[in-house]
């Protein structure tokens, strides 16, 4: 079932609502990018909240004005609207009063989405032929997508992808350093103004197939997933596009390989699943590899300490250098060093003789600056110099280095 | 005082130009909320030399830069750029801001960092080509930062970072540079580099004018300096300006007699 659900062939609605998901994926996760660099993700949040409204009263003018209320084009204007009035109050409240922006995320986030309901509920008593369902905008609902709908996403998706590619360098400068694009002479506030509205209208053209709480994570969680895999503010944009994309059409399409699955939350579970992956699995910055990391330089740590140990013919307590220094070889069972073993505790003690040596002269300052202890002094050293060094310590006593 | 005409680029002088300062300011006021950290200062650059901005903390030396550069919008105060308004000028300005203002988790490498400082070259559309990246490795090198320019910047000591900067702000090619704080924190090998850099940029006619804290480098490093403590206590060559009382004016108590006498005793 789900490999015809991928393969799209559960049929017309099912494809649509694929493809819509699909370009709303890509468009949602590269434009989420931004927002997360500039550290303002949860603004997406009040944005979306605040549409509410204005779906509400663009139906109730509509119906007043004698035509069909549930016109999408209709809805989704009245939401943007809504919304940017929304992001304005915002603006202003972080601007001009003390509030941080998190008190202010959360003053209109509320009070736009409390109004939203209660618009709702005079709604849903106006006229029982008018039953609107815009309900559905909350959580999103493709079950009677039309061919319509699937355009206005496609033109909106589109459209916000090519003023993301104008608008790139600007807005991640901006989000870099937004002190230094001011001293170019970028207007910093309108380009903010500017990946806002790219947010806003991300959120409207999803408000049909994900709905207005979930579109959040839409935007963010690709973007933090791809965080994971890259270094590059360009490439994080492209990686969250395209795991919004993919997120977008495989939740689509589980969510029509059974009945009464609902599409927007399957796509967000699926977009979580790849950010857990991404958590634990990716390489660099992944949790696995953090754990890795820090065992082989435990390791490390161990295996130079019990080597000091025993050039220093100190008894060694810690089982867990014990235990490495017998796997390497370097000491029998009952800690007593093997010929290998006092072979390299004795290069280990020198090299620390060595390490103390140019860490006390000034000449060797940049050399000296490296020591952390497990530094190999070849590293860092010409031979000559390690001979050098040599001479001053004195001769090797009975191993050679 | 005598202007010196920087030709060292081989062009013809041009003493119009040369004539205008490259930063001036008429009584600028900066205030957040209701004290001022910048009061009715005026200030004139002088071309081809090297100024630092000196004051106790809070005495509204980094608010003085970013007056200039439009950064923070000033209650009354003029801000001429060559001769110019600032919008203007504003591709013959590179800033160095303060390190601490960034997220060097920012995923981004050194390469990229510099690159931005070719912004207006590359335009919204235009691709990085070839010639924009080793422009940015030689201003890399001139820092001598090249080996690092595919590190994440996080993976940079703070020294390495501060030169990173300089290096964005070299790929702009400007003929004013204003650093806030460049040898805050780093260490003696970037303190050097830093310097170098900006000796070479008075040796090719830039006007350099720098935000500084240590009052013992002061005469090593500069040709003149501005003392300010919210308004200016003075302004000129170093030989004149940085005296022991011009010093007890900015920074009164807080600087020790010891510290002063010292001071003014490297001076004599």
């Amino acid at each position: 079932m789900i490999r015809d659900a991928l393969l799209l062939q559960l049929g017309y609605n099912a494809s649509l609502v694929a493809v819509g998901a699909t370009l709303l994926g890509i468009a949602a996760g590269a434009t989420g990018t931004f927002l997360f660099l500039r550290k303002r993700a949860l603004v997406s949040d009040a944005i979306s909240h605040a549409t509410l409204p204005g779906v509400c009263l663009a139906f109730i003018l509509m119906v007043a004005l004698g035509g069909d209320g549930r016109n999408l084009l209709g809805l989704l204007t009245g939401s943007a609207i809504s919304a940017w009035i929304g992001l304005l109050c915002l603006g202003w409240l972080v601007r001009h009063t003390r509030l941080a922006e998190d008190a202010a995320i959360g003053a209109v986030l509320s009070v736009f989405f409390g109004f939203g309901i209660v618009l709702l509920t005079v709604i849903q008593t106006m006229g029982s032929g008018r039953q609107a369902g815009l309900e559905s905008f909350l959580l999103g609902s493709t079950a009677g997508m039309l061919w319509s709908d699937a355009i206005v996403i496609t033109l909106g998706g589109a459209l916000t992808l090519a003023l993301l590619l104008v608008l790139r360098r600007p807005m991640t400068l901006v989000a870099f350093d937004p002190e230094y694009a001011a001293a170019r002479g970028l207007p910093v506030h309108r380009i903010d103004l500017a990946m806002m509205g790219l947010v806003m209208a991300v959120t409207v053209v999803g408000l049909k197939i994900v709905g207005l709480i979930l579109i959040v994570a839409l935007l963010i969680i690709p973007a933090v997933t791809a965080r994971f895999w890259t270094e590059r503010s360009d490439r994080v944009v492209l990686l969250a596009g395209l795991l919004g994309g993919m997120s977008g059409y495989a939740g689509a399409a589980i969510s029509a390989s059974a009945p009464n699955l609902p599409t927007g939350p399957i796509i967000v579970l699926v977009s979580f699943v790849l950010f857990a992956a991404s958590l634990l699995l990716a390489p660099g910055r992944g949790v696995l590899a953090a754990v890795l990391r820090h065992l082989r330089f435990q390791k490390r740590v161990h295996l130079r300490q019990g080597l000091l140990a025993l050039a220093q013919g100190h008894l060694i307590y810690e089982p867990l250098t014990l235990r490495l220094l017998k796997r390497a070889g370097l000491a029998r069972p009952d800690g007593v060093a093997t010929d290998q073993g006092r072979a390299r505790a004795a290069k280990a003690l020198r090299d620390e003789r060595r390490w103390q040596m140019i860490r006390s002269d000034q000449d060797y300052e940049a050399a000296a600056a490296l020591y952390d202890g497990l530094r190999d002094i070849e590293t860092v050293l010409t031979p000559d110099q390690i001979t050098e060094l040599d001479r001053a310590i004195g001769g090797p006593k009975g191993v050679v280095a | 005082m005598t202007i010196e005409l920087a030709t060292l680029d081989g062009k013809a002088p041009q003493p119009s130009r040369a004539m205008e300062s490259p930063l001036s300011i008429r009584g600028l006021t900066v205030s957040y909320g209701q004290k001022p950290a910048v009061f009715s200062v005026d200030m004139a650059v002088e071309a081809g030399k090297m100024t630092a901005i000196i004051g106790p903390n809070g005495a509204g030396k980094s608010t003085l830069l970013k007056a200039a550069l439009g950064i923070v919008k000033p209650l009354s105060g003029q801000i001429q750029v060559f001769g110019a308004p600032l919008e203007r000028q504003r591709a013959r300005i590179a800033y160095v801001p303060q390190r601490a203002s960034i997220d060097w988790d920012f995923p981004t490498r050194v390469i990229d960092v510099v690159l931005m400082g070719l912004y207006r070259q590359l335009g919204l559309l235009g691709r990085v080509r070839n010639t924009h990246r080793l422009r940015a490795k030689h201003c890399l090198e001139r820092v001598g930062m090249a080996d690092f320019a595919e590190r994440q910047i996080g993976q940079l000591s703070g020294g390495q970072q501060q030169r990173v900067f300089l290096a964005r702000a070299l790929a702009q090619d400007a003929d004013l540079y204003l650093l806030d704080e460049p040898f805050a924190g780093v260490d003696a090998a970037t303190e050097k580099a830093i310097i170098n850099v900006l000796k070479s940029l008075r040796a090719e006619g830039k006007t350099v004018v720098v935000v500084h804290h240590d009052l013992a480098t002061v005469r090593d490093y500069f040709d003149n300096v501005f003392l300010i403590n919210t308004s200016k206590v003075a302004e000129g060559p170093v030989d004149t300006c940085f005296t022991a009382e011009t010093l007890q004016a900015t920074y009164g108590g807080r600087l020790a007699t010891a510290q002063v006498d010292q001071l003014a005793a490297a001076l004599v």
